[in-house]
């Protein structure tokens, strides 16, 4: 079956989103602090007048925070409770499954990573797929 | 091809076509030759039987496919309607509303209905045996009985019931005739229904009559236990119990009477004694389109943007200075507002289509109960969140069933207070300002606040010094509270563990209060006020550091300086003197994680929850405003004392502070 992914980068690690849970992809615009969440909780947008959660993935994946740039990207994912942002360096690519191989996880992988369900291989790149819902587990009472 | 796609039409489509048939029922019980409501019926059910059976419901499709038949029949005059018709049409219609409901819940719209099927094919086919029993000669015991009571009788024997005519015959020597009589009507009552007496109550009551008086009563009890409880009442000499009909086979004489066309003096009858939809007006189909909901939302927030960016045109415009652009802008100002006004609207719906079940609910639960009741409708036209109208139904279930069950009194305690035999509820609806109230009301006994006030000490809701304290309305609220119940006899209808604390909880949970008003003898007034629409509140926004928060209006009693030396410190609590009573000093920034400074003197906002007072110690006080409420979502439903969202004129999030939440602590 035919399935696509949205690339998207932290540092220069790939991370592949399921194409169908992408709402949309939205340059930075201003976020206002929640008080209380967990530390990677960035805040909440005005996503055309919805409130609309953020969360910073590097935080969330435990890379170093670093300062926005020019290609800092909100990724807004459709899940399973409601619409959600998480911020990402880079996303400017859509990955089709024809272009590469699915394999599973490595043992240690599976082990760090709930949110990481498998591993996409093609001739020139790697991406790790993501499953997003997990990433929003626990945001309040982390 | 998937269903299930059409579930959710089929479902709209049921309800609105169950509620034409409902509606028409009413109608058609006061006004049996109306041909256009017979038709209505028909259309509707017929409807609901293509549609049924498209989808494989065919326990929905017999049923409505048998009150078709029927309802055909009456349309084209081949038999005329009778009552017992009309019983089984609102029985059916009670099941259809079953079996949609279960369809809507995920289930597969299964009942069995073959009970009603029976009773319509009986309608449809009367047997021959009736040509028999017409011959047959009427009982002995007959009773002077007249139509309406012998159209009961016929009702409870089809619904399982036994009728009997007892003659009770008190010893010579009675004293308290009238004392007895009440005993043995007040022990009757509690195993089934008495329909009529010979001498009339009236008669029996004013000792009108010698020693003996018949009744009929109709029960699921045996006659020995009727014989029993009649004879346990002293002063009763003689009691004979015998069958009221001549033929014990119940179905043969249904269908004797179901063939009597009804007469004039039933239907006057039954316009004086059954509930009615009073002041609502036939309704005028409006031509109307379905939207989802979801659309409705998505145009008011793409509305509230836009919204937001004319602020920011009107700002350039005014800037820049050039005529022509302030004048487009202008404009577009009175465009939006107008347009603002009509989006607001779009998500009000009249209230009726939440009133319209109450009718035949309270035909049914005062039939129940055996009492009397008739329903006053006004203001179904009253227009309210959708929201809110998809909420409110449940508490005003409770309500009502709660009015009838405990406010309207049973028959013979109405005919001791003087009152007449009906009782009456009446529901109202009505805006005032920018709240939109519902009043339901019955003309009972009134709440007995010292039985509240008792039964809420003995289970330790308040103390015997607090009940000293309560005003009659105030006792009276506390039926509203946690873990209160005064059905002293648990009924089918009231007490059933879901108190009336949670018909509160759920009016609060959108915005609104609910008020007792009660007059001892005379009756209760339940009164729900709720906002008109509910995102829409005036707030206070304040600044914390750079953050910009905001505060419900509803919850502030003033803003006030306070200069740092005013500050009291009372066991590590900061506190204040407010109008000469020790007030908690909260700091917002620490609450919200933001750094602390000490100023000579701080912007102070004093907030209210219940009894309980806090200063809330802000940077900067910014202006009131009304906001547009938004929630912030399943994910950061948790976060502490925060409520809510709205965007601000700049486009930003400001979130919105839950005093209330802060004051519980």
């Amino acid at each position: 079956m035919e399935q696509k992914w949205v690339v998207f980068q932290l540092e220069e690690n790939s991370y592949g989103i399921d194409v169908q849970s992408v709402r949309s992809i939205e340059r930075l615009i201003p976020i206002t602090r929640i008080p209380n969440a967990a530390s990677y909780v960035k805040g909440v947008i005005n996503l055309r007048g919805v409130v609309t959660p953020v969360i910073d993935l590097r935080s969330r994946l435990g890379f170093d925070v670093i300062e926005e740039t020019e290609e800092t990207r909100i990724i807004i994912a459709t899940l399973e409770h409601g619409d959600a942002g998480f911020i990402v360096d880079r996303a400017n690519e859509v990955v089709e499954s024809s272009e590469v191989r699915i394999e599973p996880l490595g043992e240690q992988k599976q082990e760090d990573a709930s949110y990481l369900t498998a591993v996409a291989k093609g001739e020139d790149q790697l991406f790790s797929l993501i499953e997003p819902n997990r990433l929003f587990e626990d945001i309040v009472h982390a | 091809m998937d269903l299930n796609e059409y579930v959710g039409l089929f479902l709209d489509e049921s309800m609105e076509h169950l509620q034409a048939i409902n509606t028409s029922l009413l109608d058609f019980e006061q006004r049996m030759d109306d041909e256009a409501v017979i038709d209505q019926i028909f259309r509707s059910a017929h409807t609901l039987k293509g549609m049924a059976g498209t989808m494989g419901y065919d326990a929905i499709a017999d049923l409505t496919h048998e009150m078709e038949s029927a309802l055909d029949l009456v349309r084209s005059k081949k038999q005329p309607a009778t009552s017992e018709l009309i019983d089984v049409l609102f029985v059916a219609a009670e099941q259809l509303e079953t079996m949609v409901e279960d369809i809507s819940r995920g289930g597969k719209g299964k009942l069995d209905v073959t009970e009603t099927v029976n009773r319509l094919k009986r309608f449809i086919q009367p047997n021959d045996v009736q040509v028999e029993t017409n011959v047959l000669p009427t009982t002995q015991q007959n009773f002077e009985c007249d139509v309406y009571s012998k159209a009961v009788v016929q009702q409870s024997i089809a619904a399982g019931y036994q009728a009997y005519v007892l003659s009770v015959e008190l010893s010579a020597d009675v004293i308290l005739k009238a004392a007895r009589v009440y005993m043995v009507f007040d022990r009757l009552q509690s195993l089934g229904d008495v329909i009529l007496s010979n001498p009339t109550s009236d008669d029996l009551e004013q000792e009108h009559f010698d020693t003996s008086f018949e009744i009929l009563f109709v029960t699921q009890s045996e006659k020995e236990t009727i014989r029993e409880a009649v004879e346990a009442v002293s002063e009763v000499a003689n009691v004979s119990i015998v069958p009221f009909e001549t033929t014990s086979e119940a179905e043969v004489a249904t269908s004797t009477l179901q063939q009597e066309p009804v007469t004039e003096e039933i239907q006057k009858e039954a316009t004086s004694t059954t509930s009615e939809p009073m002041d609502v007006t036939a309704p005028v189909a409006s031509k109307t389109i379905r939207v989802n909901l979801e659309r409705i939302d998505r145009l008011m927030n793409l509305f509230e943007e836009f919204i937001i960016d004319r602020g920011r045109l009107e700002r350039i415009a005014a800037e820049v200075g050039s005529p022509e652009l302030t004048d487009t802008v202008e404009r577009i100002k009175r465009g939006t507002n107008e347009l603002q006004s009509l989006v607001l609207t779009l998500r009000m719906m009249p209230i009726e289509q939440v009133f319209n079940r109450f009718p035949r609910m309270v035909r049914s639960v005062s039939k129940d109960v055996g009492k009397h009741i008739k329903l006053h409708i006004t203001g179904a036209e009253t227009e309210l969140d959708r929201t809110v109208i998809d909420e409110i139904g449940d508490p005003l279930v409770h309500l009502i069933r709660n009015a009838i069950d405990h406010g309207i009194e049973n028959k013979a305690d109405r005919i001791l207070a003087g009152k007449p035999v009906e009782g009456n509820l009446s529901l109202r609806a009505y805006h005032s300002g920018n709240r939109v109230f519902i009043e339901i009301e019955d003309d009972g006994a009134g709440i007995n606040h010292e039985r509240v006030t008792r039964i809420a000490i003995e289970k330790g809701l308040i103390t015997e010094e607090e009940a000293a304290l309560l005003t009659i309305e105030e006792a009276s609220m506390l039926l509203f509270a946690p873990g209160f119940s005064t059905a002293e006899t648990v009924t089918d209808l009231s007490g059933r563990g879901v108190g009336l604390d949670v018909v509160k909880s759920k009016i609060e949970s959108l915005g609104g209060e609910v008020f007792v008003e009660t007059r001892r003898g005379e009756g209760t007034i339940f009164r729900i006020s709720l906002p008109l629409t509910l995102s829409i509140i005036s707030a206070m926004l304040v600044e914390l550091g750079k953050e910009t928060y905001a505060i419900p209006l509803t919850a502030i009693i003033e803003t006030t300086s306070l200069r740092s030396s005013s500050i009291l410190q009372a066991h590590r609590e900061k506190v204040f003197d407010f109008r000469g009573q020790l007030v908690p000093l909260i700091s917002l920034n620490e609450v919200y994680g933001l750094p602390q400074h000490e100023a000579e003197a701080y912007s102070v906002v004093v907030v209210r929850s219940g009894e309980k007072l806090a200063g809330l110690i802000v940077s900067e006080l910014i202006g009131q405003q009304e906001i547009v409420m938004k929630p912030l979502g399943s994910y950061l439903e948790g976060i502490r004392a925060i409520s809510g969202a709205t965007i601000l004129g700049d486009g930003q999030v400001a979130l919105i502070i839950d005093s209330n939440a802060l004051l519980r602590k």
